[in-house]
């Protein structure tokens, strides 16, 4: 089936077998930030944005993605390291491999409209769906928080 | 010290936060073949045939190979030094499956789709065998789980019997054991399970293999132990090892269980057979279910004091189940005592005997903490329930207790203890937490009770006279300087806090030491990461390469100054003498040594044994609610004081901390491990094993209260392990405190405190 998606601003249209799951179409695109932990649903890593929202792309095919805008960490580099520079300097990118799914839904959460207001049981319940082994999520939670702040200074 | 305990970022955090192409995954070549594990449905079974005429017509199918198309040898799984103490009873597949999912057939293929389709078709006939999966009734069970010819024990010393199903059995006294507790008032005695968690670490198990220009085989691996990775394939493919290559990436996760060769061996006899490039990626099942999960133990403690609440004598009996193979089951099983029984340094007496036995169970491994979790959760538990029969609160109790440092600990391999702040640990932790004004527990308004427990770990730093670790480094022609390294960093930053320690020693900036690793070819030898030993072990090499690349430098620049060495002093970037007459830059000595002046380059290298292995410290305190009606807990803080000795990188340190004290609540609360009555694991994914998410851990806060370890580099000890360690007896103790029931098997679980209460209340 042929499928035409905006990946990471670029328009490619692309035959794609009707079985095959948006994950393992954007890893043969070459995005190779998107990562996979399970095999059902359940940890977050592959989460991409589609159309804006994050969505897990091993829970979706890739002919849904058709007319659809999908937008994966190699599309958002300046806010990768914008935001990962705060996981960096808390420890909290670890051995790595959860991070893209992860600030993915970060970058995501910080477009809510009230996320500055947010407590940290909210930016938890938030981000639940994204499993970490490495860090405890303390140095996610620390990360986040100095993002947010800097944020809402640069607003002033 | 200026490089040597800042929060330093690790050095390749951008590359991860950005989702850099770094994972074995992301670097495989084109053309490679899939490989896929047709695995057995029996936990016990002899392969008859194995039909796979129709398979092989799949278009796209490369080969199938079963037991008889892979080269026949034994070895084991196990990353250890050679000789390796967990017996050689893995074979790459055998004609015996002895646990369900034991591989039967390797498929490789074009695609993944061909792969799938031709494990569909092979038909294989079985012979079904009666199982042993009750690992406590498996010891001289009439069916022996490895009755093979060719099995083989390299270290007699541990005592197996491979006809009892016996891998390995000991026996340690100090001291007159019954005599001590003859003359005690109070003691408790209790067997504590702990069961076959997983490290479920992101990344599964995944390896790919090709083979290079000269035609050696390189495997490109997510192993925390590149060299032992090298010696397994060369044992399994009867290969030279300077005819393999092993390399390894970032690497996504690893807590023990990539110090086993799990899968590597897969694709590479696909390359070794068909000289294509080849790649296994395990899915999250396989990790579950064959993976190196923890070993399952049953811990006996018997611990005993007189009035005065001062401790006489202990004693533990362990149990453990290797499963269906032995990889690391001969040394996990002495730390469960060897650590347990050292964090208590009154005893008179000590006893610690135990056996490790096969079953058909899936096999198992090295688990962050390896065995000494299994032990002090018993031993910290029981203490904790002397304390209370002895009339102490179990603070003073375990102050008055506990091992003090310059004190000789019998049951640790009679080490001395020279750098301990347990004491402080603890102290530190009651304060944080604010202990005297919440134990044992409240009742709230809204009927949930709120309670405190306490629990101390040890873990060692490095296997001493076994593990070694070298460095290199060379000077560049700019004045800076490559390090290469041979140890893994799994996300732990070792690569950056090992080029702290060299940095603090060469006097230059963090930036100016380029690290590499590891690549089998280049690194120089490292026994791996594992056993706490990077920080430790490899962080000594670094130092002490880092003094003799310095002490090379200086002759150098002498000799070109020409002035005498002793009288050259040198702050990182100059040299000169006292006058500062006579001087040259760093840069012009980097010139000079690769100018073709000299005809010597400045590199050094120099590698570490460690003659001791000192414990880290730390203690745990949490504070809990439990609903009563539900039996839900709630972790509401989490405070840890650990001591590593001298903190290398405070931010590592801590996120090494907080990882571990989570997946130590993880094994408390929620990993289950259920078998059916046919040997399946029924908790085989994220759905039905459940790691803790963000919500369920509560505020984790972390200090460190140092000692100074004279063998580490710059006082330092390991922290890796240790960390995981207090959750299980810290929670088990908040339990009990809030709700008088005394569980003595993980994971506890609401139901069970829900039920336990009903119980109660009816009694
Ligand atoms: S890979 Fe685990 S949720 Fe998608
Ligand atoms: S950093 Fe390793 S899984 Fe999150």
């Amino acid at each position: 089936m042929t499928i035409t998606v905006t990946l990471n601003g670029k328009r490619i249209t692309d035959d794609v077998a009707p079985d095959l799951l948006l994950y393992d179409w954007l890893r043969q695109k070459g995005c190779l930030s998107v990562k996979c932990g399970c095999e059902t649903t359940n940890c977050g890593l592959c989460t991409v944005h589609v159309d804006g929202k994050p969505t897990l792309s091993c829970a979706m095919l890739a002919v849904r993605a058709d007319k659809k805008t999908v937008t994966t960490l190699e599309g958002l580099q300046e806010e990768a390291i914008e935001f990962g520079g705060f996981m960096a300097d808390e420890g909290a990118e670890q051995c790595g491999f959860c991070n893209p799914g992860f600030i993915m839904n970060v970058l995501a959460m910080k477009e809510e409209p009230d996320v500055y207001t947010w407590t940290d049981r909210q930016i938890k319940e938030y981000l639940e769906g994204n499993l970490c082994r490495c860090t405890g999520y303390a140095g996610h939670l620390r990360a986040i928080r100095r993002y947010l702040a800097a944020r809402q200074e640069g607003m002033k | 010290m200026k490089v040597v305990g800042k929060a330093y970022r690790k050095k390749d955090a951008m590359q991860l936060v950005t989702g850099k192409p770094v994972y074995t995954d992301d670097l495989k070549p084109n053309g490679c073949l899939v490989v896929k594990l047709l695995r057995s449905p029996h936990a016990h079974a002899l392969v008859k045939e194995i039909k796979k005429d129709i398979a092989l017509k799949v278009p796209g199918i490369v080969c199938i190979l079963g037991w008889e198309d892979v080269p026949r040898t034994r070895f084991t799984l196990a990353g250890q030094t050679y000789p390796e103490l967990s017996p050689y009873d893995h074979a790459i597949l055998d004609q015996r499956l002895r646990c369900v999912g034991d591989p039967v057939a390797i498929v490789a293929g074009e695609t993944e789709e061909a792969v799938d389709r031709a494990m569909k078709l092979i038909k294989v006939t079985y012979e079904e065998l009666e199982p042993v999966l009750d690992y406590t009734k498996a010891l001289d069970h009439p069916v022996v789980v490895h009755p093979e010819d060719d099995y083989q024990v390299l270290v007699p010393s541990i005592n197996c019997d491979q006809k009892r199903n016996l891998i390995t059995t000991e026996h340690f006294e100090h001291g007159d054991v019954e005599a001590q507790f003859k003359e005690c008032t109070h003691i408790v005695e209790h067997t504590y399970h702990v069961r076959a968690v997983s490290q479920a670490m992101m990344e599964t198990f995944r390896a790919y293999c090709y083979h290079d220009l000269y035609g050696r085989l390189v495997c490109v691996s997510s192993t925390q132990v590149p060299f032992h990775v090298r010696r397994v394939l060369s044992n399994a493919l009867k290969l030279k090892k300077s005819d393999i290559r092993v390399i390894k990436p970032r690497i996504g996760g690893g807590f023990g269980a990539k110090q086993s060769v799990v899968c590597e061996m897969f694709p590479a006899v696909v390359t070794h057979l068909t000289g294509r490039p080849a790649e296994i990626i395990y899915t999250r099942e396989e990790s579950m279910t064959n993976g190196s999960p923890r070993h399952e133990m049953s811990v006996t403690v018997k611990l005993g004091c007189g009035d005065d609440g001062i401790l006489k004598a202990m004693s533990m009996y362990t149990l453990s189940n290797g499963g269906a193979y032995a990889e690391h089951s001969p040394t996990t099983v002495g730390l469960s005592g060897h650590k347990g029984l050292s964090l208590y340094g009154t005893p008179k007496a000590y006893r610690f005997d135990y056996d490790v036995v096969y079953s058909n169970t899936m096999g198992t491994g090295a688990y962050r903490g390896y065995g000494a979790t299994q032990g002090e959760y018993a031993v910290e538990c029981a203490i904790s329930e002397l304390a209370e029969q002895a009339g102490f609160d179990p603070i003073t109790f375990r102050k008055m207790n506990m091992v003090r440092e310059g004190q000789i600990m019998p049951a640790y391999y009679g080490e001395l203890c020279q750098s301990n702040a347990l004491d402080r640990c603890l102290d530190r932790v009651c304060e944080l937490i604010g202990w005297d004004e919440k134990y044992p527990a409240k009742r709230m308004e809204n009927g949930k009770i709120r309670a405190v427990g306490v629990a101390l770990a040890m873990q060692g730093s490095s296997i001493s006279q076994v593990d070694e670790a070298a460095v290199e480094l060379r000077l560049n022609e700019d004045g800076n300087y490559h390090m290469l390294v041979g140890s893994a960093d799994m996300g732990t930053g070792s690569d950056t806090t090992l080029a702290q320690v060299a940095a603090e020693a060469l006097e230059c900036e963090l930036d100016d030491i380029a690290v590499f690793g590891v690549d089998t070819d280049a690194s120089p030898y490292d026994s791996g990461s594992y056993a706490s030993s990077t920080a430790y072990l490899t962080g000594r090499a670094a130092y002490e390469t880092a003094m003799e690349l310095r002490k090379k430098m200086i002759h150098a620049a002498a000799g070109c100054l020409g002035i005498d060495e002793a009288d050259v002093l040198f702050d990182g970037k100059t040299f000169s003498d006292e006058s500062g007459l006579h001087s040259m830059t760093l840069r012009e000595l980097g010139v000079h040594s690769l100018g073709g002046f000299s005809g010597r380059m400045l590199s050094a290298s120099v590698s570490r044994v460690s003659p001791v292995s000192p414990p880290p410290f730390m203690a745990g305190a949490v504070e809990i609610e439990v609903d009563p009606e539900t039996g839900k807990v709630e972790i509401l803080q989490y405070k840890a004081a650990v001591d590593c000795g001298t903190v290398l990188n405070p931010n590592i340190a801590r996120g090494q901390t907080e990882g571990g004290l989570v997946q130590g609540i993880g094994m408390t609360l929620f990993e289950d491990v259920q078998f059916t009555d046919k040997g399946k694991l029924r908790n085989n994914s994220f759905m039905q094993y459940k790691i803790p998410t963000r919500l369920d851990c509560g505020d984790l806060e972390v200090v460190f209260e140092s000692s100074y370890e004279p063998e580490g580099p710059y006082g330092a000890k390991s922290i890796g392990e240790v960390v995981i360690n207090t959750p299980a007896p810290a929670l088990t103790n908040a339990i009990y405190n809030a709700t008088g029931l005394r569980f003595y098997d993980l994971p506890i679980k609401a139901e069970q405190i829900a039920l336990g209460l009903l119980h109660r209340d009816e009694r």
